[in-house]
């Protein structure tokens, strides 16, 4: 199901002299203002078909800038210039004047059988060229070019990498509570090319992405649903295999950061302890070895070299941190209540966690020693933390009441702002 | 639901002398047209002892627990012990004990409290003679209700359970 994409991608130099960049979004600040951005609908030339998909390519672009909070698109119905005019002789003392920061313009032509998107990105105030790309793919891709060209962007103006040319797998429910379907569903981080995974006829679980990508661990209760089993489907081919046994129920899995193995819990005996398994020789190894605590929820700091995981040891679920290779178990939270899913931002500066206190479910993120602990969000029922590849944006479960349907959330955890990801039905456990 | 047919017969010919109490009531729901015949008839299998209906009605199925513990409680020792008597008695029966969470909790974290639940349950009929090798265990954490939960103490309690289901 993964598509081959070819991109050609060409640097477009600037038109004008350059000169150092002020035009940059500090997102370590607490708290900041988003950067004003104009988005020239990019211009298709007389073709009406490309006419429409350059103007469809910068809505897009438009979407996932807004959507993370960082960037507010100035309204298009005050722009002085099209994008044709941008990108030959942006007028900057115009576009001051609607106090647009940064400026953006792009043209679509064909090559062949391919489109070819142009586009430059501008800061108005230094008057310069901060990015210019041609990107050449056939035309289903369109979508992935405005996404990359929003990555650029992104990345050219706060420093970090993009995440909007990403995909989101998570579980997809239907039904109502008795009899609750669940199914693998897979979509771009913006809710478009939305396809089901699995049928729904099985209970699936907590499925995690693999560091490449490509694959997706998760429990898989079985054509019975008695059988609790681990498995990893493979997104290229589209087939799913279960993964050896060890005594207990298998839960939790997550793939280590080169993606050679599995680490997991198994729950046997009233107690649950972690383990890894090589994919390869496919041999279970005891990482811990509670006699009557459980140990859950195991992910790897991005180096690989430490564990964060759950462990009941002192009475509550709280987070622990150890070495990967054993020893130096250390307790990282304290607050009042329990806590579960610890995971560890892509950055390795963070650990993004769900936190139950009396009947009020939060996500937080704290850092590896446990310092800086604060909540993101918080609601009736909130879990299943996962972070964007760029470590900026966390995306959870979220249930506002009861009653409420059961969506998928995003917070950018400097500036705090939400997002409900757009998906077709409920869902939960995403993972990114 | 596998019941070999030997112990069908046994379990019949038991029925008439062991469910005397019960008797009179089954043959009095029995008159009262279709929908209280099929009532009837359902109750009439609970009058036979060694069935699934005597197990689930009579026997008690269902193990409760507090909030976040899976720790057996009196009321639930006393089940066990119903259950692990009458497994004794039907010997050719192998069971599943179903562990199951509250919805206010996290996934993980239960699926592994709803296997130390269903454990908890396991150890008790164990101990009071039931062969280990005839009780498997799974947890479907908080993700299976066995009530629909409405927000009520009494729905969240319905779900802290470890259910014995006969294979």
């Amino acid at each position: 199901m993964l598509k081959k994409f070819l991109f050609s991608l060409i640097i477009l130099l600037s038109l004008i002299s350059p000169s150092w960049a002020d035009l940059h979004i500090d997102i370590t600040e607490g708290t900041f203002k988003p950067v004003e951005i104009a988005i020239t609908p990019f211009d298709g030339g007389g073709d009406a078909a490309l006419t429409q998909v350059a103007s469809q390519i910068s809505k897009v672009i438009s979407n996932d800038l807004e959507s993370c909070g960082l960037f507010k698109v100035v309204n298009p119905n005050a722009y002085i210039q099209n994008a044709r005019e941008v990108m030959s002789h942006p007028r900057f003392p115009d576009w001051k004047i609607l106090h647009a920061e940064a400026l953006v313009g792009g043209l679509v032509k064909r090559n062949g059988q391919n489109f070819q998107v142009d586009f430059r990105l501008f800061d108005v105030f230094t008057e310069s060229q901060l990015a210019g790309l041609s990107l050449e793919t056939e035309p289903s891709n369109w979508r992935r070019v405005a996404h990359k060209i929003a990555d650029e962007i992104y990345e050219r103006i706060t420093g970090d990498k993009g995440y909007f040319d990403t995909r989101i797998v998570y579980v997809a429910e239907s039904g109502p509570e008795m009899s609750r379907k669940y199914s693998l569903a897979i979509m771009d981080q913006d809710g478009e090319n939305h396809q089901f995974i699995s049928t729904g006829n099985r209970r699936v679980l907590t499925p995690r992405m693999s560091p490449c990508r490509t694959k997706i661990a998760y429990v898989d209760f079985g054509a019975n649903d008695k059988t609790p089993t681990l498995h990893i489907h493979n997104l290229a081919t589209g087939q799913s295999d279960a993964l050896g046994s060890v005594d207990g129920q298998r839960m939790s899995p997550r793939f280590s950061p080169k993606g050679d193995h599995i680490i997991l819990s198994s729950a046997n005996k009233g107690a649950a302890s972690l383990y890894k398994m090589d994919l390869a020789t496919k041999k279970f190894d005891r990482l811990t070895t509670a006699t009557s605590t459980i140990d859950v929820s195991p992910c790897y700091s991005p180096d690989g070299s430490k564990i964060v995981y759950i462990s009941d040891r002192g009475g509550k679920p709280q987070i622990y941190v150890r070495d990967a290779s054993g020893g130096n178990e250390t307790r990282i939270s304290f607050s009042p209540g329990r806590y579960d899913n610890p995971v560890w931002s892509p950055r390795g500066d963070l650990i993004a966690f769900t936190r139950q206190n009396g009947g009020t479910f939060y996500i937080g993120v704290m850092g590896p020693d446990g310092s800086g602990e604060r909540m993101l969000d918080t609601g009736y029922l909130l879990e299943g933390p996962t972070w964007s590849p760029n470590g900026r944006e966390v995306m959870y479960t979220y249930q506002a009441s009861s009653n409420a349907k059961v969506k998928l959330r995003s917070v950018d955890i400097v500036g705090f702002h939400k997002r409900e990801v757009n998906i077709p039905g409920e869902g939960s456990y995403p993972t990114w | 639901m596998r019941l070999k047919i030997s112990s069908l017969l046994a379990t019949a010919a038991l029925a008439l002398s062991a469910c005397d109490s019960c008797t009179d009531e089954c043959l009095d729901a029995s008159g009262q047209g279709a929908l209280a015949a099929a009532e009837a008839a359902a109750a009439a299998e609970a009058c036979v002892p060694g069935t699934v209906a005597d197990f689930v009605d009579n026997v008690g199925d269902r193990v409760f627990f507090d909030f976040d513990r899976s720790t057996v409680r009196s009321d639930g020792m006393e089940t066990l012990q119903r259950q692990a008597a009458w497994l004794n008695t039907y010997g050719n029966y192998v069971v599943t004990i179903n562990g199951h969470c509250d919805k206010r909790g996290t996934t993980e974290y239960n699926l592994a409290l709803g296997e130390r639940r269903a454990h908890a349950a396991k150890e008790k009929l164990i101990a009071a003679g039931v062969d280990a090798s005839r009780i498997k265990v799974v947890s479907y954490g908080k993700n299976r209700p066995i009530v629909e939960q409405d927000g009520s103490e009494w729905a969240y309690q319905q779900n802290r359970v470890a259910i014995t289901v006969l294979d």
